[in-house]
């Protein structure tokens, strides 16, 4: 029974961490209808940023993270000026085409930049606590406290205050938020900015656990993709629930089944959904 | 002028430029570079008639690609066929595969689509890496047999394989080419343009879209087994979405649904990282932007800027020509 509460607390933590990633790639996805493969690379640029920060700077691990969100969401504005608003008005096949693009760059340039190799970052709550009968580390506590904590904000934010309600509204019907003054430029960029915290925060948190190189970001992204698809694409609540669903179902699976096959379940179940319901569970989120 | 420029000399031109090649080059290591690049070549096309002509762009291609070239490598070194078989049983094989994949992914479009495939690529790649008893997973497959020979004539030297290869190439681009001509490739291009008029003109979709993905995915298999018969060695790593975006790199660059754009492509960026060589895992800071650049200024490539250019200069000079004439009546 232990390792079961132990693997699910387990599946809490990577469910928070890809949760956080898949709310960047949902709103983004919302507001443009772009499905973002750079996405990716920018949760592994939050996580060498921050990993910089702490080494060659000496930060302290909190304030590392700061810089780093504020440093990927400029960095996701700058791609949205750069690359996809000239794009705003061409096929599907050409925004992920420059997405990809993007991608690659990223990745290129963190490979010419820190190397190949891959890297720790040292945490500062490495403690191990005792809660229950189950052993946990600070630092997943952490990550499931900030996650939540995040999530909170950004609801709050989306549901309580004009600026968030504009997002809202333009991923609902982008004339429509046009017609009524909204600044649909400025919304695009907020959201980028937005997206490219998540992000790194998501990638800052679970550095410490995982580690740090420049194909970290293949997998959260795929899996982020597959969240929400899960989810319903543009749907906020979607990508929270996708994420814990599929943190969950691997830490799961990784005991249950074999743990060399926990990624695959990831596909697997998308492609068990894509089969059955090809427009994904929920067909245009509500957001 | 234009007499000499015909489309019909220009292509019948590089095919002996082509042919030519290797007594003018006389330097087997740029031989097997442009080898290589002709293989690309046909895995391009392949992801060109789906991506460029018919709209899917499926991120599985290095995968299909993957399959072909384990199939072959498996046929010939576990299962002890005879090169000429396992080279013709490949394609089959992964054309098979790619039917399974393509009546289930076909469901999905657009986004779905991209990444419905980019998973089955992804899949694929996971299965190639993990499954050690058949794939020997990152140790990977070694001691392919080289192309048997036929009959009186060797395959086994570089030049052999050179002309063996090109033939290959000039088969299917004549094959995409008679294909992109005939009334399945307007059908493909109308559900590119769209879907919806498409269907409501009577084209089934759904059968032409499923054909579309199958010739993309036997494209990609004989790419595959050619490259591990001329490789000789295949690892997981061919397989990997590197791969898929090396092709896609090409097909942008050259052009996305022109016929011309795979060939110039490859060409491009294959040069191009030879001359780069200094960079190579860097080579991705140059060629990433340079997707990104094409896509936003000139989306068909650089076959499609000229083809537009060319096509401008020749209503500017049937302007001009008119011009002149009307001048001429007037005085």
């Amino acid at each position: 029974m232990d390792v079961l509460f132990q693997q699910l607390f387990n599946g809490l933590t990577v469910g928070s961490v890809y949760s956080l990633v898949a709310l960047g790639l949902t709103l983004v996805y919302g507001i443009l209808h772009i499905p973002n493969f750079a996405h990716g690379a920018l949760y592994m640029v939050g996580a060498y940023i921050t990993y910089t920060m702490m080494t060659s700077l000496g930060l302290h691990y909190v304030f590392a993270i700061v810089v780093s969100i504020i440093s990927v969401g400029l960095i996701s504005v700058l791609m949205e000026r750069i690359v996809f608003h000239p794009l705003r008005d061409s096929t599907p096949i050409q925004h992920k085409v420059a997405a990809i693009g993007v991608l690659l760059f990223l990745e290129a340039l963190a490979h010419y930049i820190w190397g190949a190799d891959y890297q720790q970052m040292v945490t500062p709550y490495g403690q191990v606590i005792e809660v229950f009968g189950l052993t946990l580390t600070m630092q997943r506590i952490l990550i499931v406290v900030t996650a939540i904590v995040a999530m909170i904000l950004l609801y709050l934010f989306l549901k309580k205050t004009y600026t968030g309600a504009s997002i809202i509204a333009m991923a609902q019907n982008r004339e429509g938020a046009h017609l009524m003054g909204i600044n649909t430029n400025k919304v695009a960029m907020l959201t980028f900015f937005i997206a490219g915290v998540l992000a790194a925060l998501g990638a800052s948190l679970t550095s410490p656990i995982n580690l740090v190189f420049p194909s970290m970001g293949h997998l959260v992204i795929l899996k982020a993709f597959v969240i929400i698809i899960i989810g319903g694409m543009g749907s906020i609540p979607g990508a929270i629930l996708g994420g814990y669903i599929l943190g969950f179902s691997e830490s799961i699976g990784a005991t249950y089944i074999s743990s060399d096959y926990s990624d695959i379940i990831a596909f697997v179940l998308l492609i068990i959904i894509l089969t059955i319901k090809p427009q994904g569970i929920f067909a245009k989120g509500e957001a | 002028m234009a007499a000499i420029f015909s489309k019909r000399n220009v292509v019948i031109g590089l095919i002996v430029l082509a042919a030519l090649f290797p007594y003018v080059a006389r330097n087997d290591y740029y031989l097997h570079v442009l080898t290589l690049a002709f293989i690309w070549m046909i895995a391009v096309y392949g992801l060109n008639l789906l991506a460029g002509f018919t709209g899917y762009l499926s991120l599985a291609h290095a995968g299909f690609f993957a399959i072909g070239a384990y199939a072959l490598g498996l046929l010939t070194v576990k299962a002890e066929m005879g090169f000429w078989p396992a080279f013709l049983l490949a394609p089959v094989i992964t054309t098979g595969i790619g039917f399974l994949v393509g009546i289930i992914a076909l469901r999905t479009k657009e986004h779905f689509f991209a990444i419905y495939t980019l998973c089955v690529g992804y899949i694929i790649y996971l299965v190639i890496d993990k499954w050690e008893g058949l794939t020997g997973g990152v140790r990977g497959l070694i001691g392919i047999p080289a192309p048997a020979d036929i009959g009186p004539i060797s395959l086994s030297t570089p030049i052999a394989q050179y002309y063996f290869v090109l033939t290959i190439l000039l088969l299917v681009i004549l094959v995409i080419y008679r294909i992109i001509h005939s009334l399945t490739g307007k059908t493909f291009i109308a559900i590119r343009n769209s879907e919806d008029l498409a269907l409501s003109l009577g084209i089934s979709t759904i059968k032409n879209k499923l054909l579309s993905f199958v010739l993309s995915t036997f494209f990609a298999g004989v790419a595959g087994a050619l490259y591990a018969s001329f490789i000789r060695f295949i690892g997981p790593d061919i397989g990997n979405l590197n791969i898929t975006f090396d092709l896609l790199v090409y097909m942008i660059v050259g052009g996305i649904g022109t016929l011309s754009g795979p060939i110039v492509g490859t060409l491009l960026i294959v040069w191009l990282s030879q001359n780069l060589q200094f960079l190579q895992d860097y080579r991705m800071l140059i060629f990433g932007p340079l997707l990104t650049l094409i896509v936003i200024f000139s989306p068909r490539g650089i076959v499609g800027f000229i083809a537009g250019w060319f096509t401008n200069w020749k209503l500017r000079r049937k302007v001009n020509i008119n011009q002149a004439q009307e001048q001429a009546e007037e005085v």
